[in-house]
């Protein structure tokens, strides 16, 4: 794609070697001209730094964080692309965050970073403008709470209001290989795993602030069009949905289509769906509202929970709690619990810890179906009766999970796949491609999505979407299905390049990116992005197959045919044929 | 005097997106290094922010310091900057109790509000407001 601008600090990428501790830039025009940014400038670096067949957990795994031209600049385009290969599955790591992340990466004058090596001590990375220090991390390492190690920052650092503070919880530090990075304390680089490579790296922290200035090819034209997006973003019903209730809002809708896993996906419809629904959680929690730097919807919903304190009277605690549709699903219906307050206990313990909420709570989940089948009895769990909605229990179990004083715990704590293949129960231990699934069982495109998706996330091809909107009258045929998944999957590699939220794909329009990324002095066309969306996609598989995935070696958990879907039982035959169908789609031409 | 300005309408409304400092940023640029107002968390995110907006003083500090007459009181309150006899002491970014002199680094001189109101119209949450206008209310969302 042609560029104009030479000037473009995008182009930087830092190098930071922990190990050595040094840091230099480059210049890397050649792959943002050639991919714009974000996953698909991250999917080369990617290639080049992190060698074959690496373990997760070695220095040579590289960390990769990139945005695109359109951070800093339009209205929505606040994520950043994380880039690593997982603990979690043994592969493809990607994940992105909001927060101030993208802001602060290209205000600080960067298009990537890329943390390389490991320290010998813990560390955390400042990153002000152009200026890199590596700051001793011995004082706030193994801190209890995340929370703690937020306000230290906030504190120690400069920069407030321009800044992002990355960080990991005990659960990245003791390489739990669902742990999170925490950004903002309220959003997060969620699923597969980054916290552990951050924990096993020793670095706890990044912080990264600057304020610049970026350079378009036509101001007056660019700010036309600025007005265009931000009208779609804030008049338009394109946000809506996230506006008011934030994505807790399809906790009801799901429950009524009966698509809403509940304990352990041995049901589709909780009862008590009700209780922890957007709705309830707005009435008599929401106590504020914030947003991801330059994005006008303000998604993120934060419950206040006040608590007295037992030994002191008239002394409450107000804790501060951010809900969302995924970790009311895991921490919620799947575990049964449908007491509001004893869910947001819950969540608060696992955002304590930095886990991924929805790997923690598929990972309770199954540990409670195999503790009432009897595969694990009290001995495993060390005396905790683990039963359905008894939130106080799964708190002690988490608590254990953490901290691993014994084999059970210290398996569980490896997720689903693994504790499965050690204790049994795989039937119903619920991973795709060794990734706890999400909370949408919604048909045979939710399930084939989780499958061949590049992450194994619902996000990927979107299949819950498609299963909603597949037309009543037209049967589903494995082909159609793989091929629309791969379609959207493929047009969001666009989005995640420029990079902008998915949750703004009704404002991103396939027609109006060109437009916008011509008054940037970029030159495309709708089908040439089209066709980097496919390439992009296209190379994360060829860098899955070479770590070894196999579309045929995928498991399917029994109960994901067990349990009807909307769209009524789902079938093996049907779902293995989508795979060779997959297969033959995405190896085609690699 | 009566005085003209963009006021802080409810901050507690604030979702700290930061558009109003985009949107002053439009104007002279992209980015934001040209913002003349800021947001920032009161310390964590879940108390709120601080929204850093000149208060167009009647009987401003920043004027009260500058050495060569560069500010210049502002129709309305407040001040405005006249470059050319601008020498980028930085004595008005010290005065200011509030922190509203906003440094443009490029330039090495000061950046104050002056009341535009675009800002406004960036705010999706009613967080700000122009006073002292007859056409106030042209001022929204």
């Amino acid at each position: 794609m042609q560029n104009d601008l030479q000037l473009d600090p995008l182009y930087n990428v830092l190098y930071v070697d922990l190990t050595k501790k040094r840091f230099w830039v480059r210049k890397r025009k050649d792959l943002f001209e050639d991919g714009l940014g974000g996953v698909s400038v991250g999917v080369k670096l990617l290639e080049e730094e992190c060698p074959p067949q690496v373990d997760p957990f070695s220095p040579e795994n590289p960390i990769i964080f990139v945005v695109g031209p359109f951070n800093g600049l339009f209205p929505l385009a606040s994520k950043t692309v994380a880039l690593f290969k997982s603990p979690h599955t043994g592969n493809l790591g990607e994940s992105h965050a909001g927060g101030r992340s993208s802001i602060a990466i290209r205000m600080a004058g960067y298009g990537a970073i890329v943390i390389k090596g490991a320290s010998d001590a813990p560390v955390y990375l400042a990153v002000h403008g152009d200026k890199v220090f590596f700051r001793d991390a011995g004082a706030i390492w193994g801190i209890e709470s995340c929370y703690t190690v937020g306000r230290i920052l906030r504190e120690v650092e400069p920069g407030s209001g321009m800044r992002t503070i990355m960080r990991i919880g005990l659960g990245g530090e003791k390489l739990i290989p669902f742990a999170t990075v925490v950004t903002e304390t309220y959003r997060h680089f969620g699923r597969l795993g980054l916290g552990a490579v951050f924990g096993s790296k020793k670095l706890k922290a990044l912080v990264i602030s600057g304020r610049r200035s970026l350079p378009v090819a036509d101001r007056l034209a660019y700010r036309k069009l600025y007005d265009v997006v931000w009208k779609e973003a804030v008049v338009s019903s394109a946000m809506k949905k996230y506006h008011d209730l934030g994505t807790a809002e399809n906790v009801m809708p799901l429950n009524e289509l009966g698509g809403l896993p509940t304990r352990n996906l041995l049901e589709t419809r909780f009862e008590k769906a009700r209780e922890i629904s957007g709705e309830r959680l707005a009435e008599g929690f929401l106590g504020r509202r914030l947003a991801c730097a330059h994005c006008p919807t303000g998604c993120i919903h934060i419950a206040a929970l006040r608590e007295p304190y037992e030994d002191k009277p008239f002394f409450y605690k107000t804790t501060m709690i951010s809900y969302d549709y995924e970790p009311i699903y895991a921490l919620g219906a799947m575990l049964g619990i449908g007491n509001p307050e004893g869910f947001l206990k819950l969540l608060d313990r696992v955002e304590t810890w930095g886990l991924d909420a929805m790997s923690t709570g598929v990972v309770l989940a199954w540990a409670t179906e195999a503790f009432q089948k009897g595969i694990i009895g009290e001995q495993e769990t060390m005396g905790l009766k683990l039963s359905w909605g008894d939130y106080l229990t799964y708190i002690k179990a988490l608590e254990n999970l953490l901290r691993q004083p014994n084999d059970f715990y210290r398996h569980l704590a490896q997720g689903v796949e693994v504790v499965s293949s050690v204790y049994g129960g795989q039937d119903y231990a619920l991973a795709f491609g060794k990734n706890e699934m999400p909370g949408y069982h919604t048909g045979p495109c939710a399930v084939i999505g989780y499958l061949i998706g590049s992450r194994h996330s619902h996000l990927d091809g979107a299949g819950y979407s498609l299963d909603q909107k597949w037309p009543k009258d037209k049967a589903f045929t494995p082909k159609e299905v793989v091929e629309e998944l791969f379609k959207e999957e493929a047009w969001r590699q666009v989005l995640s390049s420029l990079v902008v939220c998915f949750f703004a794909r009704g404002v991103y329009k396939p027609e109006l990116v060109p437009e916008l990324l011509g008054v940037l002095g970029i030159k495309t066309t709708t089908s040439q992005l089209i066709e980097l969306g496919k390439k992009v996609l296209k190379s994360k598989y060829k860098f899955k197959l070479r770590e070894g995935f196999s579309f045929e070696a995928l498991r399917i958990p029994k109960r994901v045919l067990e349990t009807p879907t909307p769209h009524g039982w789902l079938e093996e035959a049907f779902l293995r044929e989508a795979l060779r169908y997959a297969k033959k789609l995405y190896e085609e031409d690699l | 005097m009566k005085r003209v300005r963009v006021v802080i309408s409810d901050s507690e409304k604030c979702v700290g997106c930061q558009c109003c400092m985009f949107a002053c940023a439009r104007l002279k640029g992209t980015g934001l290094s040209k913002a003349r107002i800021g947001v920032r968390s009161v310390g964590g995110m879940e108390r709120g922010f601080v929204i850093i907006l000149c208060r167009a003083c009647e009987d401003p500090p920043c004027l009260k310091v500058c050495p060569t007459g560069a500010l210049e009181p502002r129709k309305g309150g407040g001040v405005r900057l006249r470059e050319d006899k601008c020498i980028g002491c930085g004595y008005c970014q010290k005065a200011c109790p509030i922190g509203c002199v906003f440094w443009d680094e490029e330039a090495n001189k000061p950046m104050i509000c002056v009341h535009c109101g675009y800002c406004i119209k960036y705010c999706p949450h009613g967080v700000l407001k122009m006073e002292g206008r007859q056409d106030a209310e042209r001022f929204t969302t």
